[in-house]
């Protein structure tokens, strides 16, 4: 087999028999399998997509997409930027309502999948995905609070530690603490709400969209005249 | 109707509320990158929009130094107690230190107590004498911090109890304290010093770099500040109290965290408004109500609704009549 | 001020300010601002229209 990377790799993927335990044959086969580029990147998709309703899963990811570019700018400039500069501010605006918005298309896109039974057809993975990320995502604007170093971000600090103190965990999560409440708002929770979302959108990919409940007799009603035509067996 | 099972050779029951028929029907055009930049945009200009026209809230912060300022009275009784070990911070329990039957629990358990202290605090040295110690020596005040520290418990004691009730009805002028003569000790000096030392801003950088020169830690003025009642009232006047669903609210008229009204539904009615363990109740109640929300498709009752509410026949509407239309043509 | 400074100066300060003493609604036990309960109603409201309002049909497009 000669090494010729320069036609469609080729010469990289020999699939050799001999070879298949390889790890990275293995993790290939298997991503391959579960996305193939097709399912990643359709061009087509189930009539029965059809609502208004569908595109706020879109909608909140393009919301998360915004609040993290604003958040990466007001990082660039540091903590104290947006209290003193006008640039500074509007940026912080576009941050924080980015996030309103965020939870906006986010509770919408909840109600219509719970009205949908989306979890159904082995999509229970994609439910439970979308609620972690929900959840944490709470605990991620709850840091961004927590950062605003004004009297906001005080208040909020001084009341939330009897809450989370009295579960233990202000033994390690001191809402007081400015420095770590920011590390964890810049670094740890986006890297966890990250992961979460890309694992929920993958699974939609894999799973598709959920098809409808099954219809109704009425819907495949004969109409009067044509009782010869057998409406139960599919067309 | 069975669906096919993970394990061959077993097959199991089509439930309607887990199950679900995949779709074998017609595929029409679909650009999912084209979807995925209009949302962008749509997104990015309502953001531009509302951060052009609504702007983002900013109020200051409270600091000691503006509410040793602004209301020094309330200060230096707040200092009284943290002297006195008498106040909200000195009482805490864990993870601040250690009082017994602070904590709170639910029924015999009480995680707080488990995790113990962690941050810990002793607000008489913390929040008054190694503050004042780090103000260059008056003999007055260096006198008096030893007469303090050398003294007995109860004298000490008796000193807090004196000056503390004489702060109650005190008057602040020409810069001082002024309290009726009593048997205060030290203590009316120490804290005439801890006052001025607030107003002039030293208190606030001398609790925050008491280890190191880079703080980051807002732990100790924080607590302080929070145990007067000048922060309470400044945030009772923006609706942020617990007892008035606080936790949902922004100050001014900028909208907050809305999604946030079932966990301070529960601090609003009984018994939570008046339960010592309200904070481990409610947070144990919206623990369990998330883990029942995450695990709504294993729970049958809860999982039917979406099948029994019918809503799923508006969102599908196109293609249940799409049914009913191409079997008409097949005719 | 550059044109730059200007212009994003001008951004910055809000055309509707919403600082300023908050207003609230109460009714019965339950207390909510003005600014929380357009937000929840807006939420609603758009959840039904996104439901209701027809989607463009596409025709073609084979199995």
């Amino acid at each position: 087999m000669t090494f010729d990377p320069d036609e469609s790799g080729v010469g990289l993927q020999a699939d050799l028999p001999e070879d298949a335990d390889q790890w990275s044959a293995r993790l290939r086969r298997t991503a391959v399998s579960a996305l193939p580029p097709a399912r990643l990147l359709p061009d087509r998709q189930p009539a029965y997509v059809a609502s208004w309703i569908y595109v706020f899963g879109a909608l909140t990811l393009a919301a998360l997409a915004i609040v993290v570019l604003t958040g990466m700018v007001l990082a660039i400039e540091g903590p104290t930027w947006w209290h003193l500069s006008r640039d500074g501010l509007f940026v912080n605006s576009m941050h924080l309502w980015s996030v309103e918005l965020f939870f906006f298309f986010m509770v919408i896109h909840l109600w219509g999948k719970f009205f949908m039974a989306a979890w159904r057809g082995r999509r229970r993975a994609t439910w439970v995905t979308g609620v972690l990320a929900f959840v944490v995502s709470i605990a991620a604007a709850f840091t961004g609070y927590l950062s605003q170093q004004n009297f906001d971000s005080q208040w909020i600090a001084t009341q939330a530690k009897d809450g989370i103190n009295a579960t233990g965990a202000g033994a390690y999560f001191n809402v007081l603490n400015f420095g770590q409440m920011l590390m964890w708002h810049i670094l740890l929770l986006p890297l966890v709400v990250g992961f979460l979302v890309i694992v929920h959108v993958l699974l939609v990919r894999r799973r598709g969209v959920v098809p409808p409940f099954a219809p109704d007799p009425e819907d495949l009603v004969v109409p009067v005249g044509d009782l010869s035509v057998d409406r139960t067996v599919a067309p | 109707m069975s669906v096919p099972a993970t394990r061959p050779g077993r097959t199991r029951r089509f439930r309607p509320d887990r199950d679900v028929e995949e779709w074998h029907g017609r595929y029409v055009p679909y650009d999912i990158v084209k979807e995925f930049t209009a949302a962008f945009l749509v997104v990015l200009l309502l953001t531009l929009g509302l951060a052009i026209v609504l702007s983002s809230p900013d109020e200051p912060p409270v600091t000691i130094k503006s509410w040793s300022q602004h209301a020094p009275l309330d200060f230096a009784r707040t200092a009284v107690t943290e002297l006195a070990g008498t106040s909200p911070t000195a009482t805490y329990g864990p993870p601040y230190n250690s009082t017994p039957g602070a904590s709170q629990s639910i029924g015999p358990l009480s995680l707080e107590s488990i995790m113990g202290v962690h941050h810990p605090i002793d607000t008489a040295l913390d929040d008054v004498i190694e503050p004042l110690k780090t103000l260059p020596a008056v003999p007055t005040l260096s006198a008096a911090i030893g007469q303090y520290t050398a003294a007995s418990v109860g004298t000490e004691q008796g000193w807090t109890n004196a000056y503390g009730a004489a702060l109650g009805h005190a008057r602040f002028a020409g810069g001082r304290l002024i309290t009726r003569p009593g048997n205060y000790g030290p203590v009316a000096e120490m804290i005439g010093a801890l006052t001025m030392m607030a107003r002039s801003g030293a208190l606030d950088g001398a609790l925050v770099s008491s280890k190191q020169f880079y703080g980051t830690d807002y732990t100790k003025p924080l607590l302080f500040i929070a145990d007067g009642t000048y922060m309470a009232s400044l945030a009772a006047a923006q609706h942020l109290q617990g007892t008035q669903w606080g936790m949902m609210n922004e100050t001014g008229n900028f909208p907050g965290q809305s999604w946030l009204w079932l966990y301070t539904f529960w601090y609003q009615v009984p018994p939570f408004t008046t339960s010592t363990n309200a904070d481990a109740l409610v947070w144990a109640i919206m623990v369990v109500l998330t883990a029942l929300l995450a695990l709504v498709p294993f729970l049958p009752g809860v999982r039917a609704i979406p099948r029994k509410v019918r809503l799923y026949r508006l969102i599908w509407r196109q293609h249940y009549r799409s049914l009913a239309t191409r079997v008409d043509h097949a005719v | 001020m550059t044109v730059h400074q200007e212009v994003v100066g001008r951004l910055a300060q809000a055309v509707i300010s919403l600082n300023g003493p908050g207003r609230y609604v109460h009714w019965g036990f339950i207390q909510i601002s003005v600014a929380n309960l357009v937000v929840i109603a807006l939420i609603v409201v758009v959840f039904v229209a996104a439901v209701l309002v027809p989607f463009p049909r596409r025709s073609g497009g084979a199995r």
